[in-house]
Parts: structure tokens; sequence; C-alpha cells
């Protein structure tokens, strides 16, 4: 198996079985990522879509640092899931196909790789999963 | 309605689109001379200036080919909301009598593509841009696609805004794009973040717009047709509005800050959305011009899906938008554009719009801006 490493520390709880994204906390206001100073809270891993669309072309580099080229690029979806009680986390969908996408349908926290370095190191991020399909991406 | 203290007597610009090696501060002064021209005075008159740019980094060098007259000359950038900035810092300067005559100046040429950056400048981190992120487009494709979803908009109606704004385009001398395309065209061309489609998109481009105003009272001596500044007013983003660059929202939601910009302008204007009769909506992508139809108070959500498919927003329709093709046919040199729409509104108020002029003699003008990092800015105009 290739050697994996997390895009960033401290971004989400790595390795896990159950990823969960990590937020802090002040007076009670979350924030995600989490701010530097405030008290570390893990979110739920589980939502709803809340908004959603497709990412067609390949973001300027940098800052993306996929190992894609304009041609080779794989479009991906993106959006916001709605953590119950928490806050609406914007990240990576593992489905591409729009038309497979419906606000309200559950989501749940993967971590996937998204790019591989040129040593063979598959750097990981996290997205969300239609839940019928979590598990089957990682 | 009170009285008005402050008067638009010139406008100029530099055509949007692009230009080769020409220097953004050539096209600026290029401008502003049009607009001095079209107030039938000179550099020297001008008291205070305001100049926006995104990639001249101290867009106030124009004084070196404008004249070195000493005045004090502030540098503005906002985002997509610079250019109503930088009019509603001139307009304050002589509301509180700084200056009998001001100028509000924007010019930039950006590079081809999407705007880009690194996250770190707006505060947030690293990885957020490596995983792909970090771009303004995806933003406008959320929200749109919820809005629609929510309020039963289709996507013919999406390619029904930028076949009108091309279409207002193509009747428009100075804009970029003059080529009309069908409704079917622009719905079935490349996505680019669904279900928008390449050509419901704005592109950065190059250019320049200048406006000359002036102490009501005095606007006479200038211009047999002035028009009077209402309202001008600019908005921050507050908690839980939906905006770019958001890697998390709150639950609790908040308006745009369009809503605020707008509701901020009615008041001080003392002029309601029905007494509008053309409009400039920041039409960054079609999905834009129909939420800030709502936004701004013209319609309510929904409505949009009625008001294109009777084509009320035409050049001869209800309220007539974007009449020299918006963003969409003239692309988005960011400091300049606000006032481009100010340009607009100004010759459609005057009836100097020519095969675009709306019928009936309008009397009442709007313009809209937004952008990130959420951020909005609102003016009125009547004559």
């Amino acid at each position: 198996m290739a050697n994996q490493v997390p895009v960033a520390e401290g971004v989400f709880t790595w390795p896990s079985d159950e990823p969960q994204l990590i937020a802090s906390e002040r007076d009670g206001e979350l924030s995600f990522p989490a701010r530097p100073g405030e008290d570390e809270r893990l979110l739920s891993r589980r939502g709803t879509l809340w908004a959603f669309t497709t990412q067609q072309f390949r973001p300027p580099s940098p800052p993306y640092d996929g190992n894609d080229t304009a041609e080779t690029f794989q479009p991906y979806a993106l959006g916001y899931v709605e953590l119950p009680g928490e806050l609406r986390v914007q990240g990576r969908f593992t489905e591409s196909d729009p038309e497979k996408l419906r606000i309200g349908m559950e989501m749940e926290v993967v971590v996937v790789p998204y790019t591989t370095r040129p040593d063979g190191t598959e750097v990981l991020t996290y997205a969300f999963a239609p839940v019928a399909d979590a598990g089957v991406d990682r | 309605m009170s009285a008005p203290e402050v008067a638009i007597v010139g406008v100029g610009l530099h055509p949007f689109g692009r230009y080769g090696d020409k220097p953004a501060l050539q096209m600026g002064t290029e401008a502003v001379r049009d607009a001095l021209a079209d107030a039938g005075t000179e550099w020297s008159r001008v008291q205070q200036a305001y100049v926006g740019s995104h990639v001249v980094s101290n867009p106030d060098a124009i004084i070196g080919s404008l004249g070195l007259t000493g005045i004090p000359v502030r540098g503005v950038f906002n985002g997509c909301a610079t250019g109503g900035t930088s009019l509603q810092m001139a307009a304050a300067a002589i509301r509180y009598g700084e200056a009998d005559v001001a100028m509000a100046i924007g010019f930039d040429k950006h590079p081809r593509g999407a705007f880009t950056g690194h996250p770190s400048i707006v505060g947030l981190p690293e990885w957020y841009g490596q995983v792909g992120l970090f771009l303004t487009t995806h933003f406008f494709g959320t929200k749109i696609n919820r809005y629609m979803g929510l309020h039963g908009i289709s996507q013919d109606t999406l390619a029904r805004v930028a076949a009108k704004n091309l279409r207002n385009g193509e009747i428009t001398p100075h804009a970029w794009r003059r080529k009309a395309m069908s409704v079917e065209e622009i719905r079935d061309s490349a996505v680019v973040n669904y279900p928008l489609t390449q050509y419901m998109y704005c592109s950065p481009c190059e250019g320049a717009a200048a406006v000359v105003l002036c102490r009501a009272d005095l606007a006479s001596s200038f211009s047999s047709a002035p028009v009077y500044v209402r309202a001008s007013e600019l908005r921050s983003r507050r908690p839980g509005a939906f905006e770019l660059q958001s890697p998390s929202l709150p639950l609790e939601t908040a308006p745009s800050p369009s809503v605020d910009a707008s509701r901020a302008a009615y008041e001080a204007a003392g002029i309601g959305p029905e007494d509008v009769q053309v409009a400039q909506l920041q039409d960054t992508d079609a999905g834009s011009e129909l939420i800030h139809m709502a936004e701004n108070g013209f319609c309510a959500d929904g409505e949009q899906e009625k008001w294109l498919a009777e084509g009320a927003t035409e050049i001869g329709g209800r309220l007539p938008v974007n009449t020299d093709g918006g963003l969409i046919a003239n692309g988005e040199p960011i400091g300049a554009s606000g006032l481009r729409q100010i340009y607009e509104t100004v010759l459609q108020l005057q009836g100097r719009a020519g095969d675009r002029q709306v019928p009936g003699d309008p009397r009442v003008g709007y313009a809209h801006l937004y952008g990130a990092p959420g951020a909005s800015a609102v003016t009125i105009l009547s004559r």
C-alpha cells in the first residue's frame, strides 16, 4: 500500500477508521477549520447535503497541487454538508455526477487521496460521500 | 426625495476587452479625458480623486499623465465592489464640503482565466487551495444551484439571462462581446460549475471608466443634463451570510450584503424598487443576475422564472437589466466595472444610449455590485 499523508495536520483525525473534522469552539461558537488558541472540538461524521456544484476545470496552480493536467483533470463535485447542530462545512464530494446528488441527502466524512507526489506518496483530503457509498472510496 | 447634494456631470469609458501591451494606466487616462470632455471641463478643476485598481498597486500614479496638480488622490480597492466604493467616496467628499469637483476613476488589466491567488492572503489555510477549493467560480454554481432548487428556477432561465446580456452587447458599440447567442447554444455549452455553463459566466478583462462629480448647485455650469446621486451605499457581510471562500458557515443564516446595501440605498434615496426604471446588476454569472433581482428588491424569490419568460428585463420590458450587456458582454476589469455601470446608467437617464436606449424617458437608475469576500455597493441615480 502506498505511503499516505494528510494534506495538513489538524484538519481531520487520521489515521482513523471513522475520521472526523477538527473544529474549534469559543463561547459556544464553532469554527472550521479550527482557530489557533481555541478549544478543539471534533465534528459529527454525518450530515445532510445543503448546497453543491461541480468543478469542471482544473483549478489554477498554485495553490491547487493535484498532479493532474488540464487534460487529465477529473471533475469533482463540491459543496456544503450541514452537520446537525454544528456547522455547514464545505468540501469535495466523492460523487462527481450532479445528477446523483440532491439537497437533503445524507452524507458522511471520508478521507481520500486527491493527488500523488513524485515519490509515490498519496496526499489525503477529507471529502463527503453519500452515505450509501461511505467506506467504498477509502 | 430630499434635495440632491451631489451631481454627476461627466462620464467616460475606455471600452472593456483585450488590448495587448497597452498599460492599464493609459486606458485610465483615456477614460478620464473622455469624462472631463463630457463635463466640458479640465483636470485642473478636479479637487479630489478616488482611483480603483486590482493590478496597479498605486493607481494614483495616473496623475503622472493627467497633471501634477497636488490634489489628494486615493487608491481604492474593494474587490468587485471597487467602482461603487470609489464613487461613494468621491460623492462623500463633495457632501462633506471637502471638494466641489471630484472624480471616481477605475482601470484594470487582468490575465486570462479565473481569479485566483494564495489562500493565506485572505486568511485561509494552505490546504484549502491545495485541494482545489480556493476559487471564486464554484461559489456562484453552489449558490444558484441551491437557489434554483428552492425557488423553482430552470436552467433555460439561466440561459435566457446570458442570451439577453449578449443580445444587449450586440447593440452596444463599446461592448466586448458583440455576438448574440441562442438560449440553446448557451444552455448546451460546456458546464463550468454545474448548472452554470461557459457562456453564462463573465470573464476578467481590461478597461477603464471615469466619472466627474460636483456639488449639485454647481451642476448646471458643467452639464445641461446632470444626473444626481440619490444614494451610494456599501455594506460588508454579517455572520451567516453565504459568501465566497467560506470553508464553513454557521447554521444561522443572514441575508447577503446586497440586501443590506440595497435597503440602505432605498432608504437614503427615499426611492423604492418600484420607482427604478433601469438597473445594472452584478452578473458575474447568469445565476447572480437572477439572485440579485430578488436581493435588490425588484421581485420575490422565484418570480424570475416568469420575469425572464416574459422578457421583463429586456430593454423594452418592465425593468430593463444590464442594458449594455453587463459583465457577461463587457467582462470585468474589477477596478472599472462599477463605474461602467454608472456610465451606462447616466447615458440611459440622459437619453444618450442609442440603439439600446430604454424607452419612456427613464428618470431613475440603479447600479449594484457584489463580490468577495462579501461586499456590496448600491448606487441610485436620478435626473
